[in-house]
């Protein structure tokens, strides 16, 4: 298989087939906490690409070149852990530093999703061997964590989308809030299950 | 091989297991601690010590009021964008003081304001209606169909959008349906200006106590029909022509006080064929007498007063014509000698 069609296999793969929320399940709290307004649910899943993008890049050079020669792969989740959240600093840092109308649109949602588990999932998935026992490369690992933000940040504005059309909707009083987002959110795992046939 | 060397074996290979992982992950907390500590110190971002304190001093009910998008925001403004420190409604003249101290300039007075709202209609019994409107119950949402359910298409309609929008409790509703704001409690946030469909509300300087109480600009007859209250605004003109300072223009059909103008003399209020002007101090004017033994005749009254009630050469003590005085209290203020009484 050539370069592209790799690509958009996984593309494919992780933004309908493996989606992070609806397939994997992580990355759940932000998905139900902040879908309430779009423009909310948009910086968020724009700083969930940003640090699921870098933390890949970071994490797998961390574990080729760091914890594999010193046999030390079982200490990868604390590794990790550490790692993207002195990444996550540092690049806040950065950012408030040199693109201050940047960290305004960021800014608030960077610390949120430092210690979250889709990002720790997405590192912890590149180094994992899939179905034919190979391993991404460099480039595949970064590229997956980009291609994984991304199918985040869709389905995030999606539920976004549909909470913010149900807000104005007349609804039992106990369903509102977070019983409908619940409800939601399941109908929506379901929907994507229909992704599971897709054969590439 | 002694006795001793399968232990020795153990004892080094569980060091190597224990000691490596501790070393490279100690490692790299260490560099990523060091990393940081320089990312700190390179990437600071300067933060004016002053903003700090501005917030402190400033209410937190992020009102915007001041055309910031909240407390922050206008201290932010204050500080780097050069903004007045005296846009702080809430706050009032305390709050400019203070952020006037931090700054180290001069605080510009705040004129304390109050929202008025510019129609007696709106309560259960001073309502007609045009149509029984069984919608949500919101002032915004009934006057976007068919022009408002009550006959009077300028008038309140009384769905409490105001009370709805005030964060301070100011606005209440008494028995007969209608809003009341309380002066001690509004901040003159013009949270309610913006939230009224029909506009009725504005921000007044508290000092004035004559309000015209209609915004139809509706043609006579047709207000005269359609104000529940009966008590519009018929665009007569009679108050324009009476008042001594000239503050009232009728434009639209409807009268208007400039209130900068306006010297609380309340003749508009007696004049009104239709009542439509509300007079808070109505019955409660004093007249100004001069006390002859303080007044040195410096003429400065007679010079200030809006109806030329007070007549006296220079150097003689004055006199003020009582049928003229219209109890306005400007002469009050301005006597050097505070020979001016109110009786």
């Amino acid at each position: 298989m050539n370069f592209l069609g790799q690509l958009f296999v996984m593309a494919v793969s992780a933004i309908f087939i493996q989606n992070f929320v609806l397939s994997r399940f992580l990355g759940l709290c932000p998905y139900l906490g902040v879908s309430k307004k779009m423009d909310s649910a948009f910086g968020m899943g724009m700083a969930v690409i940003f640090v699921m993008t870098m933390a890949s890049a970071i994490c797998f050079l961390i574990y080729k070149y760091l914890l594999v020669p010193y046999g030390l792969t079982y200490l990868s989740t604390l590794a990790f852990i550490l790692t993207i959240a002195a990444l996550v600093q540092f690049v806040e840092m950065v950012i408030q530093k040199n693109a201050p109308a940047l960290y305004k649109a960021l800014g608030v949602y960077l610390p949120l999703i430092t210690t979250n588990c889709a990002v720790l999932g997405v590192a912890i998935l590149n180094i994992t061997p899939l179905a034919d026992g190979s391993t991404y490369n460099f480039l595949f690992a970064t590229l997956n964590g980009f291609l994984s933000g991304v199918g985040f940040t869709f389905v995030l504005l999606a539920m976004a989308g549909i909470r913010q059309r149900l807000e104005l909707v007349d609804m039992p009083k106990s369903m509102e809030g977070f019983a409908s987002g619940m409800i939601l959110a399941g109908t929506m795992a379901l929907a994507f299950y229909g992704f599971m046939g897709l054969k590439i | 091989m002694t006795p001793m060397t399968p232990f020795i074996i153990l004892a080094a290979s569980m060091t190597s297991q224990i000691v490596t992982p501790v070393i490279i992950l100690g490692a790299m907390g260490l560099i990523f601690g060091l990393v940081l500590a320089f990312a700190a110190k390179v990437f600071t971002v300067t933060v004016d010590p002053r903003v700090e304190q501005i917030i402190s001093v400033l209410p937190g009910a992020n009102c915007g009021a001041c055309g910031s998008a909240g407390c922050s925001g206008y201290a932010d403004s204050v500080v780097n964008g050069g903004a007045p420190c005296n846009l702080c409604a809430p706050g009032g003249a305390a709050v400019a003081k203070a952020i006037a101290g931090i700054m180290g300039t001069e605080a510009g007075a705040v004129e304390k304001k109050v929202a008025v709202i510019h129609c007696s209609s709106g309560g259960r019994d001073n309502t007609k209606w045009k149509y029984a409107y069984k919608g949500i119950e919101s002032c915004l949402s009934a006057a976007s169909i068919a022009g408002g359910p009550n006959s009077c298409s300028w008038g309140c309609i009384g769905f409490n959008d105001c009370v709805k929008a005030c964060m301070f409790g100011a606005i209440s509703i008494d028995e007969s349906g209608m809003r009341v704001i309380d002066p001690e409690k509004c901040t003159a946030c013009g949270a309610c200006v913006k939230a009224c469909p029909r506009k009725l509300i504005e921000l007044v300087p508290l000092k004035n106590s004559v309000h015209i109480k209609c915004s139809s600009q509706d043609k006579g007859p047709l207000a005269r029909q359609s104000c529940g209250n009966e008590k519009p605004c018929l665009g007569c003109g009679i108050c324009s022509r009476k008042c001594p300072v000239q503050a009232i223009t009728i434009e639209n059909n409807l009268a208007r006080i400039d209130y900068a103008k306006c010297v609380n003399c309340g003749i508009c209020a007696t004049v009104c064929p239709s009542g439509a002007i509300l007079d808070l101090l109505g019955g409660r004017r004093k007249k100004a007498e001069i006390n002859g033994e303080l007044c040195i005749g410096c003429t400065i009254c007679a010079k200030s007063c809006p109806v030329e009630a007070i007549s006296g050469e220079a150097k003689q003590a004055h006199k003020i014509d009582r049928d003229k005085c219209v109890g306005c209290e400007v002469c009050v203020g301005k006597c050097p000698k505070q020979a001016i009484k109110m009786t």
